[in-house]
C-alpha cells in the first residue's frame, strides 16, 4: 500500500492542494488531482507540513530502557508528527564510539517509525577532558554530523575550540549545552524570586549566557559551526542575535516548554517542573518567543527527556531533570506561537522541519513538499477540540510531562515516513 | 489552621497570635508537679529526622509526651545517595503505622511539602533544607513577646518591634521563616550580612537589607545571630573567619551599642567566637537558653492546635 | 419577669430563641450572698478555702464570692481560675479550642478546700474535666462545687454543694448566664432550643 492521494490539505497553512504520494516520494502536488484506484485521505481542514525534525531527543537506549527505548521513543515521535529525530549521546554506554552510534542507528531502522540520527559525544564519556573519535562516528553507517555532550557542558574553552575546529573536516556541528559548571554547582531552579523563596539553590541566567558568548566568539575565530541547545534566557537570545548580525555560523534551538512555562510553577515542589536548563521568568518566555518568531532562534527542539516514576517521585533535590515532549511539541508551539499570532504555519514548517534538517545536515527531510521530494510529511488539525494532556495515553514509556492535565489545542492527524504512514487518524499505523 | 505547618507563611496573624497565646498558657505546665496533660492521649506523633538534630528532636519529643501522645522516633540518617524511595516509602510505612502527625526534618528543601502529599496525618516541618523552620520562628516570636511585652502579652502581636537578623541568610531556613512570621506579626525586619550571603531576589522579601552592622545596632529591639558555617569559606562567601567576625560578629563592644532593653537571640548551635562572642552569649540580654525552653512550649501549642480537636472540614 | 427580651446580648445568635429571664439581677445578688454564707458555714469560717472559677463566667462569679466572703468575714480568700479545655472529654468533636487562663493563687491547692465555681451545671462533664485538671495541680484536702444555676440532666455522678437556683429544664432548652463583668448586665436567660 505505497500509494496515497491526500486531498484538500493546506500546504504549510497556505494554499489548499492535493498531494500524490507513491514509492516513497511526492509524485504530484496540485489542485483536483486524481489517481484512480489509489486510497484517498481526506485532509480537509488539515495543515500539511514537511515531516518535523527534532534536533534534540533522549531515546535512552542503550542503558536506560526502563525510561524509554528507540522503539517507544520513535513511536512517540511519529505521534508528534516527527519523521526524523536526533538521539542525544548521554546513554549508557555513552555514544562516543562508532559502535554505539551504529547500534542506535540500526535500532531506529528496525523500529521504522522515523529516521534516527544519533548524536555523537564531543568528549569521551562526556567527561569534558578528551575528544571522542568524532571522525570515526562521522564515517560510520550512522553518518553522525551533530556532536554534543548534552547533559554536560563542554566547559574547557580550549577543548571547545578544538572540537569546533576538528569537525570542519566533515561538515559537522558542535551543539553546546551552555551551563558553566562552577556557577551552577548544586543548582536546582532558575535563580530568582521563586528559588529564594523555596530555598532551592539558584541557576543564574549568566551561567548560560557566559558560555554562549564565549562559544560564539570561538566559533567565529576558527570559522566553524556552533549550535546552541535549549536556549532559555532573554540574555542568551540577545547574544545570539548579536552573533548572527556578525555573520557568524551560529544556530540555536528552543524547547516547547521554555516557550510556555515559568519558574513559579515549581512553587509546590512538583518535580515534573524540574528541568535543565530550568524554567525561567515570563520575560524570558516572551524573549524566546520573539526570538523564534524573528528567526534568531532557528528551531524548536523537544529535549524529550523521559524518566521512570521513581526518578521523579522524590524531594526536589533528588529528582531527575527533564520533561517528555515529543507528543505534545507541535500542540504547544501552536498555543505559544501560532495562536498568539507570532508565527504562521509556514514559519512552523521552517522552524520545525526545514531549519533543523539543515542544521543536522539530514538528507531527505525538511521539505518543501514538491514533486520528487521524499514523502516525509505531517498532517495536523489545528482546529481539533483542545484536549487535556494525559501521559497515560502516550506512546512514550515515561509520564513526566509538565503539560499533564493542560488543554492543548490541535492534533497530529497523520505522519508519513517516505510515503508510508506511521500515524493515521492520530493513532500508530504500523 | 490548616492541617499542616510547613511554612511560616501558612499562618495568618490571628493564627500566629493564637499559637503564642496557647503557648503562654501551656508554659505554666512546666512548673507543675505533674508536667503532663491528657489532651493528645491515643495520638501518635512520629519524629522523622533525616538530619541529625538532638536538640530539635528532643524538643518535639518532650512536647508530644507532655501532651500524653505516643512518640515514635524514626531516625533515617540520609544515605549518601538521597534517593527519594526513602522518603516516599517511609511515608507509606508511617501511614500504615497510623501516624497522626509526622514531624520531619530533612536536608532537601521541599521535603515537608512532598511528605504532605503522601500522608493523611498532619505534617510539621522541623526544618527542610534551606527552605523553612516555622516552629523555630514561632518560638523566637514567643521569646521576643515574652521578653519585651512582659505581662501584657495575651492577644498581642509584635507590632513596631525592630528585629535585626545577622549572618548567613542565604542558607538559613531560620531566617526565611523568621522574616515571614515577624512580618505577619507586624515587626520590622532588617537583614545584615555580606552581600554574598544575601539571597539573589531578596528585594521581593518583606524586609530591609543592610551591610553595615554597627549602623543597625542602635535601632534594634532584637538582634538575632545566625550560625555561620566555616565551610562557607571554601566557596568564597567570605575570605576568612577573622574578617567575618570583624565585620559581622556580635562582640561586647557591639552589644554596648544596643538600646537598654534590647535582647540577643541565637537559634543554636552557636559558633562561640565566630558570629557571637562568649561573653555576649552568656550575658543577661541573651535569650539563648530560654529559647530552648520556649521551644518545648511552642511545640506543645502547635501539636495541640493541629491534633487536639477534630479535623477542620476541608 | 417573664417578658421576652427584645435586645440580644453580645454573642447571641441573630435569630431570637425566645429568651426569657428566669433570674433578675437582685435575685442573682441574693443567691451569691447566700452561697457566700453557706461556704463560710460549711468550711468553718473559710479557713483554707481557695475559690477557682471555671472560665469564662465562673471566673467573675468566683471573684464576687471572694469579695462577699471577705466582706462578711474580714479575711481575704485566695481565688483564681482553672481552665479545663485540655481535660475535656469532647475535644475530638470540634476543632481545637483556644485555651483560657489558669491562675492558681501563690499558696497552691495542696491541703486546701478548693471550691470550684461555675455559672451553669448541666451534664457534669465540665466539672469532671475540672477535677482532672485540679488533680494535676496538686492534692486538695477537699473539693466542693458552687454553681449559680443547676439545670439538671446530669450524665455523670456529679453534684453541686452550693446552688444559686435549681432550674428544671427540658434538655433541648438553653440556659444563658449574663454577667456585668463580661456581658454588661446580670441576668439568667432560658431559651427554646432548635427543634
Amino acid at each position: 500500500m505505497n500509494e496515497w492521494l491526500i486531498k484538500g490539505a493546506r500546504l504549510a497553512g497556505g494554499e489548499v492542494a492535493d498531494i500524490r504520494v507513491a514509492d516513497g516520494i511526492v509524485v504530484d502536488v496540485g489542485r483536483n488531482l486524481s489517481a484512480p484506484g489509489v486510497q484517498e485521505l481526506d485532509a480537509a481542514g488539515l495543515i500539511a507540513l514537511p515531516g518535523l525534525v527534532d534536533l534534540h531527543t533522549h531515546l535512552r537506549e542503550p542503558g536506560r530502557e526502563d525510561a524509554e527505548t528507540v522503539l517507544t521513543g520513535t513511536r512517540a515521535a511519529a505521534l508528534g508528527g516527527f519523521t526524523a529525530v536526533h538521539a542525544m549521546a548521554n546513554t549508557e554506554p555513552v555514544a562516543d564510539t562508532a559502535g554505539v552510534v551504529e547500534q542506535v542507528w540500526r535500532l531506529g531502522r528496525q523500529a521504522g517509525y522515523c529516521d534516527v540520527r544519533p548524536v555523537g559525544a564531543v568528549t569521551v564519556a562526556l567527561a569534558g577532558k578528551n575528544l571522542a573519535e568524532l571522525g570515526a562516528m562521522a564515517d560510520s553507517a550512522a553518518r553522525v554530523r551533530v556532536f554534543s555532550d548534552d547533559g554536560n557542558c563542554v566547559a574547557d574553552p580550549l577543548l571547545m575550540r578544538r572540537a569546533l575546529e576538528y569537525v570542519k573536516a566533515f561538515d559537522g556541528v558542535i551543539a553546546q549545552h551552555a551551563q558553566d559548571p562552577r556557577l551552577t554547582e548544586g543548582a536546582q531552579l532558575n535563580e530568582g524570586e521563586v528559588s529564594a523563596r523555596l530555598g532551592l539553590a539558584g541557576w543564574p541566567a549568566a551561567a548560560e549566557e557566559a558560555i554562549i558568548a564565549r562559544d560564539c566568539l570561538l566559533a567565529a575565530h576558527v570559522g566553524s559551526a556552533l549550535h546552541i541547545c535549549h536556549v532559555s534566557t532573554a540574555g542568551s537570545v540577545e547574544i545570539i542575535r548579536w552573533a548572527k548580525s556578525k555573520g557568524w555560523q551560529v544556530t540555536a534551538e528552543v524547547t516547547p516548554h521554555h516557550l510556555l512555562l515559568t519558574d513559579d510553577l515549581a512553587g509546590g515542589y512538583d518535580t515534573v517542573y524540574k528541568v535543565n536548563p530550568p524554567l525561567r521568568t515570563q520575560a524570558d518566555v516572551d524573549a524566546l518567543r520573539a526570538g523564534l518568531a524573528d528567526g534568531t532562534i532557528d528551531c524548536v527542539a523537544t529535549d524529550h527527556a523521559p524518566h521512570p516514576v521513581e526518578a521523579k517521585e522524590t524531594e526536589w533535590a533528588a529528582a531527575a531533570h527533564g520533561m517528555t515532549g515529543l507528543e505534545t511539541a507541535l500542540r504547544v508551539v501552536q498555543l505559544a506561537m501560532v495562536d498568539t499570532g507570532l508565527l504562521d504555519w509556514a514559519g512552523v514548517a521552517d522552524r520545525m522541519s526545514a531549519r533543523p534538517a539543515a542544521i543536522g545536515r539530514v538528507p531527505g527531510h525538511g521539505g518543501p513538499l514538491r514533486p520528487d521530494a521524499p514523502a516525509n510529511l505531517t498532517l495536523y488539525d489545528p482546529a481539533a477540540p483542545a484536549e487535556p494532556v494525559d501521559p497515560a495515553a502516550h506512546a512514550s514509556k515515561s509520564r513526566n510531562s509538565p503539560f499533564t492535565g493542560m488543554a492543548l489545542p490541535g492534533k497530529v492527524y497523520a505522519t508519513f515516513l517516505r510515503g508510508v504512514p506511521t500515524v493515521l487518524d492520530g493513532k500508530v499505523a504500523r | 489552621m490548616s492541617r499542616h505547618l510547613i511554612s511560616a507563611a501558612d499562618l495568618t496573624r490571628e493564627e500566629a497570635v493564637l499559637i503564642l497565646d496557647t503557648a503562654a498558657e501551656l508554659a505554666s505546665v512546666a512548673g507543675r508537679p505533674i508536667r503532663k496533660l491528657p489532651t493528645l492521649r491515643g495520638r501518635t506523633v512520629v519524629n522523622l529526622f533525616f538530619e541529625d538534630s538532638t536538640r530539635t528532636r528532643t524538643s518535639f519529643e518532650a512536647a508530644a509526651k507532655r501532651l500524653s501522645a505516643d512518640v515514635i522516633n524514626f531516625s533515617a540518617r540520609g544515605s549518601s545517595v538521597a534517593k527519594g524511595e526513602s522518603l516516599k516509602d517511609t511515608a507509606l510505612t508511617l501511614e500504615a503505622m497510623g501516624a497522626d502527625a509526622v514531624v520531619i526534618r530533612h536536608s532537601a528543601s521541599g521535603a515537608a511539602h512532598r511528605l504532605a502529599g503522601w500522608v493523611t496525618g498532619s505534617v510539621v516541618n522541623a526544618g527542610d533544607g534551606t527552605h523553612e523552620h516555622p516552629t523555630q520562628a514561632l518560638l523566637d516570636a514567643f521569646t521576643i513577646r515574652h521578653r519585651l511585652a512582659g505581662a501584657g502579652q495575651r492577644g498581642a502581636a509584635l507590632d513596631g518591634v525592630q528585629v535585626t537578623i545577622v549572618g548567613d541568610v542565604l542558607h538559613s531556613r531560620v531566617a526565611r521563616s523568621n522574616v515571614l512570621l515577624l512580618h505577619t506579626l507586624g515587626a520590622g525586619v532588617t537583614l545584615v550580612a555580606p552581600p554574598t550571603l544575601i539571597p539573589y531576589a531578596v528585594d521581593s522579601w518583606p524586609c530591609e537589607i543592610s551591610y553595615d552592622f554597627d549602623a543597625e545596632l542602635p535601632k534594634s529591639d532584637v538582634v538575632m545571630m545566625l550560625r555561620v558555617q566555616q565551610e562557607r569559606m571554601t566557596a568564597a562567601y567570605f575570605p576568612t573567619v577573622r574578617e567575618y567576625r570583624r565585620r559581622y560578629g556580635l562582640d561586647a563592644g557591639r552589644m554596648a551599642l544596643l538600646p537598654e532593653h534590647a535582647i540577643v537571640m541565637h537559634p543554636g548551635p552557636m559558633n562561640r567566637g565566630v558570629e557571637i562572642a562568649a561573653d555576649v552569649a552568656d550575658s543577661p540580654r541573651s535569650t539563648i537558653v530560654e529559647q530552648v525552653r520556649n521551644g518545648v512550649t511552642v511545640r506543645m501549642a502547635v501539636l495541640y492546635l493541629l491534633l487536639g480537636g477534630a479535623e477542620e472540614a476541608a | 419577669m417573664c417578658a421576652v427580651r427584645p435586645e440580644l446580648s453580645p454573642g447571641d445568635r441573630a435569630d431570637d430563641a425566645g429568651w426569657k429571664a428566669v433570674l433578675s439581677p437582685e435575685e442573682i445578688r441574693r443567691a451569691l450572698s447566700r452561697i457566700a454564707h453557706e461556704v463560710l458555714e460549711r468550711t468553718h469560717g473559710g479557713d483554707g478555702v481557695v475559690l477557682l472559677g471555671i472560665p469564662t463566667r465562673g471566673v467573675p462569679l468566683a471573684q464576687r464570692l471572694a469579695a462577699r466572703i471577705t466582706e462578711f468575714e474580714g479575711a481575704a480568700v485566695p481565688h483564681g481560675s482553672l481552665d479545663v479545655t485540655l481535660h475535656r472529654d469532647d475535644l475530638r468533636l470540634r476543632p481545637a479550642r483556644a485555651l483560657q487562663r489558669t491562675e492558681v493563687p501563690p499558696d497552691g491547692v495542696d491541703g486546701k478546700t478548693v471550691v470550684l465555681v461555675d455559672d451553669v451545671l448541666f451534664s457534669g462533664r465540665t466539672i469532671r474535666a475540672a477535677l482532672d485538671a485540679l488533680n494535676d495541680l496538686g492534692r486538695p484536702r477537699a473539693v466542693q462545687l458552687a454553681v449559680l444555676v443547676d439545670r439538671g440532666h446530669r450524665e455523670l455522678p456529679i453534684r453541686a454543694d452550693y446552688v444559686g437556683k435549681n432550674l428544671p429544664t427540658a434538655h433541648r432548652e438553653m440556659v444563658r448566664v449574663l454577667l456585668e463583668e463580661i456581658d454588661g448586665e446580670d441576668s439568667v436567660l432560658l431559651g427554646e432550643g432548635e427543634r
